[in-house]
């Protein structure tokens, strides 16, 4: 049994997430793969918007940042600068960093900034009721679409790597042990990384679309992820309807802190 | 006779910057904006040189939440802006209040609402550097009106924000941050730098928000061994959230008083020529200057007249001018809005000011002022 109780704040339990969120999912294999990559937890920084996502940081015993709507990345921009040597993980949705802190995502990425954020994609807004997402799928319902979503949803991956970001991998809650080496590798990568993780939200998303159980809509993804190695051999017509996992881009660029820094140091260098 | 070596020539944009440097600040995110943009432009070259980090954000409200994770982490952190930005500050702002970080937010005063007036001066947003985010919050703002007084004001108001976990507002205005002028730097070791409380206790005993008996509780930093929680939601003395509502009401009420449990600290203004006074002038920021001129122009005229001038504006110093009142006979305000201050004049003396208000973007001149004061005198 993972040794999850020392990474938790017993006391702050039961936690509030719906039964068959996959919030849990999430969480438990972020501690798995912090476990592995053996950060101390004097030395993990977790900040958080606002949503069902967000919530995650305060059942965790570290340092933890419970921001604004959107803002997570921003206030985790001036904690790592601060404080680089804080392995800093921001917990985050997709209405949470795409829309509202669609700005702040984009440019985290662009100045690779070192720090790992972890979608929680559940194309929808859980906590507020239901509300349609930058994320819900054309056509989809939700409590401000009740005729079905008439906008193109955003693929946050694709996003991350056309902005800069130096490691996008896409993972889901169905494939639990696929993502936490996915996050393990994403805390060991210097520079902005994004897992993103397609999670299900029976509650708000299932119920309207009628997608079944919890159960059901992690079958769904048990059925519909292919992996990237598969995905690069198929025709876009192929692929059409499939959710592509496991590493999508994974590239050396300079990092942003510690270019700062250098650059710090050849000023004083000079001034001296 | 022998040169001073600290006197500079200098606008109050770059004086705000390099006091906030020996003020101890050394982080700074911001996002350009006229006619605040220099001191972006200065610490950016200034930062590096002493360690210092700077970071031009993708927007205003990315600045605040930059600058309190900063702060969090243990730098002392300000941003700059003028009133679009400002506006956009206002939900971070609202979170520094809450969550009781220090940061300093300059905010030089140009014309608004919307984009306004973008080079010219105004003084417009006194009400909203005081209730512009949402909800009961305490907030400390101050007015220079010089290049001198903003460099001493900005040590000032980090202190302040270090010794009340406050916010600290600095309202410039397009004047005071455009003007050059000379000023004396303060001699290093004269000038008083208060650092923030940092806990003694131990990590497992370490409350975030404890109730202390002087109601400012002492922190600690991300990354230091404590590991605590902060948020914005209404939270107890651990940090965590809360619904329950007596715990609610002493956060809330704690976080209020400790600012007006402390006002006569911070509160703090200059008087001139006010014993003998009849009238009395009440101005800060640029328009003090001219209130001053038109005043020794009017003492000229034998009218009795003197001036108040406020340096804190929030918390607003309404005991003292009620005491005035008691003397005097009239109020003159002269502020470059439609009566914003006026407002908490006749609301500290219970009689009707008279406005000198000018909102096209000019300053407003000691003869607009002195006209009001022979109107008043006659």
């Amino acid at each position: 049994m993972f040794p999850y109780k020392k990474y938790l704040r017993l006391d702050k339990f039961p936690h509030i997430w719906c039964s068959g969120c996959g919030c849990g999912i999430i969480m438990k294999a972020m501690l798995r793969a912090i476990e592995r990559a053996k950060i101390q937890k004097d030395d993990v920084a977790i900040v958080s918007g606002i949503g069902c996502s967000s919530r995650t940081p305060g059942y965790l015993d570290f340092n933890t940042l419970h921001t604004h709507h959107g803002r997570a990345i921003a206030f985790a921009t001036g904690l790592k600068l601060a404080r680089p040597k804080l392995k800093v993980i921001v917990v985050t949705g997709d209405g949470d960093a795409t829309a509202i802190g669609g700005n702040h995502f984009i440019h985290a990425a662009r100045r690779n900034l070192d720090m790992t954020v972890i979608l929680y994609n559940n194309y929808i807004y859980g906590m507020t009721g239901g509300q349609v997402s930058p994320t819900t799928p054309f056509g989809k319902k939700a409590s401000t679409a009740p005729y079905g979503s008439a906008e193109p949803d955003f693929d946050i991956s694709n996003l991350a790597i056309a902005a800069g970001a130096s490691f996008v991998a896409r993972s889901t809650c169905y494939h639990a042990t696929h993502l936490d080496k996915l996050i393990e590798k994403a805390l060991m990568k210097k520079g902005f990384s994004l897992i993103e993780v397609m999670t299900q939200c029976p509650t708000y998303y299932g119920r309207p679309n009628r997608l079944g159980n919890a159960v059901d809509m992690m079958m769904y993804y048990k059925e519909n992820c292919i992996p990237i190695e598969t995905a690069k051999k198929l025709s876009d017509e192929e692929r059409r309807g499939k959710i592509t996992i496991g590493v999508l881009h994974d590239i050396e660029r300079p990092e942003f802190c510690e270019e700062y820094y250098k650059m710090v140091e050849r000023v004083k260098a000079k001034s001296i | 006779m022998k040169p001073q070596k600290n006197i500079k020539l200098m606008t109050g944009n770059e004086a705000c910057a390099e006091a906030a440097i020996v003020a101890g600040m050394r982080f700074f995110a911001g996002y350009p904006i006229t006619p605040s943009s220099e001191i972006a432009e200065v610490l950016a070259k200034r930062l590096p040189e002493v360690g210092g980090i700077f970071i031009q954000m993708e927007d205003e409200i990315a600045s605040m939440g930059a600058i309190i994770g900063a702060s969090l982490a243990g730098l002392k952190s300000m941003t700059a802006t003028s009133g679009p930005g400002f506006s956009l500050m206002q939900e971070n702002i609202g979170y520094a209040s809450m969550a009781e970080v220090p940061v300093v937010v300059v905010n030089v005063q140009r014309g608004g609402p919307s984009t306004g007036l973008p080079t010219l001066p105004s003084q417009a947003d006194v009400m909203q550097a005081r209730w512009g985010t949402h909800g009961d919050h305490p907030v400390i703002a101050v007015a220079p009106s010089t290049v001198q007084d903003t460099y001493e004001w900005t040590i000032k108001a980090f202190n302040y924000s270090e010794k009340y976990r406050v916010p600290v507002i600095i309202l410039m205005d397009e004047i005071v941050g455009h003007l050059n002028e000379k000023i004396v730097i303060p001699e290093p070791g004269s000038i008083e730098i208060v650092n923030r409380l940092i806990t003694t206790d131990p990590p497992e005993k370490y409350l975030p928000y404890k109730m202390t008996d002087d109601d400012i509780p002492p922190i600690a930093h991300y990354g230091t061994g404590y590991r605590f929680n902060v948020t914005g939601l209404s939270h107890d003395e651990t940090g965590f959230p809360t619904n329950d509502p007596n715990k609610i009401d002493a956060l809330y009420r704690r976080i209020n008083r400790k600012i007006e449990r402390y006002k006569n600290d911070i509160i703090y203004y200059i008087t001139e020529l006010l014993d003998d006074a009849e009238i009395c002038l009440v101005a800060y920021g640029s328009s003090a200057r001219s209130a001053k001129r038109a005043m020794h122009l009017a003492r000229a005229e034998n009218i009795k007249v003197g001036l108040f001038q406020p340096y804190v504006l929030w918390p607003f110093p309404y005991e003292v001018l009620r005491e005035l009142s008691s003397r005097i006979k009239r109020f003159i305000v002269p502020e470059m809005n439609l009566g914003q201050i006026a407002h908490e004049v006749e609301c500290a003396t219970r009689t009707e000011c008279i406005r000198v208000n000018r909102v096209d973007g000019s300053p407003i001149t000691p003869q607009e002022i002195l006209r009001s004061i022979k109107d008043v005198s006659l």
